[in-house]
């Protein structure tokens, strides 16, 4: 479904932030590990850079206040689940107020690659309450459209494997052990994922498109999906 | 909805909470050295210290960066690092753990930063539900007076100074101080803390904590937490010392 103007909050508003003065438009692309959400964000944003758009792309811990902190906890194996959910939360916090909420201001599309979706799907696939997380995440503004990238379990094994030919330690849930090894971990890791995201995908209104497809046919769907944004 | 998780563990959960200035710190030390003294086994963990986030907060704080949400989630994120990795592992083993500060201050100092408090009650939500939680209730002039008299300068975000109530740090002090006050004092049913007067002299206060824990813990600490042998309390000094 996509939303028009104006943007609002899930229901925790955030002090300072007149969500009618967010002129922009916030387009969120979902969907689990190697599913090829990069290749998309970065194919839309000189699409919309073409149509005269200015364009703000950011994603899961890339802000200025807790990106780095992220990586070097997990360097260690030190990161326990919360901890890490909440460590992602803060981040998200930081880039929505300190550069999502100031580019809508001033009127940038901004692409987002993953959302509150994929932390509150990482939480609820390590056994985290599903209430908990979305109420920790509801200071999230609702974004005028979140595409859902969905594949299953074994779309996602042939792109590890002839993308990066190996397995991460993190996207397989080794830090959760689900599995003997990192085959069987990665496994049953993305499947509780995919699940969380399909159960979200109603509620939230996510947009589902068919990640086996060609990235070029994804790239058109998408296009004429956000084409009806403006 | 449980306000955090009940301790099933065999070690049991001790805590204090107050205003800066309250004496809690103190009291605590002498309460856990008194529970030492009787061979208990206590192990001691402060707010804001988890090594995993400190170059974080650290980052935040220098350069201003925290808005009252970032500033709740990273205290949060500190704290779920601090239960996870230390807390609830030594409660596991059957510790008395003595916690200086625990979710009740952020449920008092990110409410008065303007995160609402529902929002925050429900962040700390996986957290354990100490067996007891103290609260050093003291008049906000007697804790000033105490703060300013020992040290040098209050930081930036101690005074409150990100929330623009006044240009005077020690002004700004006053006023963040005296709401937290109002926090705490709101929440002392809903949380059930043990109030102590913390204007009585250290002595009488820690006259009352002991009572207290005898009165609520007594049976536990009898039997079923970790005790410590002479051995083993020699065998952790000379450690400390070669460390």
């Amino acid at each position: 479904m996509l939303l028009k103007q104006p943007l609002e909050f899930y229901s925790e508003p955030l002090a300072g932030v007149e969500p009618e003065e967010l002129q922009g438009k916030l387009i969120v692309i979902e969907g689990p590990d190697s599913v090829g959400r990069s290749t998309q964000v970065a194919r839309l944003r000189a699409w919309l850079e073409h149509q005269g758009h200015a364009v703000l792309d950011t994603g899961l811990a890339r802000g200025a206040l807790a990106g780095k902190g992220i990586s070097q906890a997990k360097e260690g194996n030190l990161l326990g689940p919360v901890t890490m959910t909440l460590f992602y939360a803060t981040d998200f916090a930081d880039r929505l107020e300190n550069e999502i909420i100031p580019a809508l201001r001033a009127g940038f599309v901004v692409i987002t690659d993953r959302y509150i979706f994929s932390m509150v799907a990482r939480a609820i696939a390590r056994g985290e309450d599903r209430t908990w997380i979305e109420k920790v995440a509801s200071f999230a503004l609702v974004p005028h459209a979140i595409y859902y990238l969905r594949a299953e379990v074994r779309d996602l094994l042939t792109r590890v494997v002839l993308g990066r030919g190996a397995f991460d330690h993190w996207e397989s849930g080794m830090d959760m052990r689900f599995g003997a090894d990192m085959h069987d971990s990665f496994v049953r890791y993305q499947a509780r994922i995919i699940r969380a995201l399909d159960r979200m995908a109603k509620r939230y209104h996510f947009v589902v498109v068919d990640a086996t497809k060609t990235p070029d046919q994804i790239f058109r769907e998408l296009q004429k999906s956000i084409g009806k944004l403006f | 909805m449980p306000l955090l998780v009940p301790n099933r563990h065999r070690g049991k959960l001790i805590v204090v909470e107050g205003i800066d200035g309250s004496g809690k710190s103190t009291q605590l030390s002498l309460l856990s050295q008194w529970l030492r003294s009787q061979r208990i086994a206590v192990a001691f963990s402060e707010w804001n210290s988890s090594p995993l986030v400190r170059e974080t907060t650290r980052r935040g704080k220098k350069k201003n960066m925290f808005t009252p949400v970032t500033f709740s989630l990273i205290h949060a994120t500190d704290f779920a690092d601090r239960l996870e990795r230390y807390i609830v592992p030594l409660l596991k083993a059957g510790a008395v753990v003595c916690a200086d500060r625990y979710a009740y201050t952020a449920f008092a100092r990110d409410v008065v930063r303007g995160v609402s408090r529902r929002w925050v009650r429900n962040l700390y939500r996986f957290a354990v539900r100490p067996n007891l939680a103290f609260y050093f209730r003291v008049p906000l002039e007697v804790a000033i007076g105490r703060i300013l008299g020992g040290r040098n300068a209050i930081k930036f975000y101690e005074a409150g100074m990100d929330l623009g109530l006044s240009r005077n740090v020690e002004e700004s002090f006053r006023i963040f101080q005296g709401r937290i006050l109002d926090e705490y004092e709101a929440m002392i049913q809903e949380v059930g803390f043990h109030v102590i007067d913390a204007t009585g002299s250290i002595e009488d206060q820690q006259r009352q904590m002991r009572q207290i824990v005898m009165d609520e813990l007594g049976d536990s600490l009898r039997n079923g937490i970790m005790r410590a042998s002479q051995g083993d309390i020699d065998a952790a000094q000379a450690a400390a010392r070669i460390l």
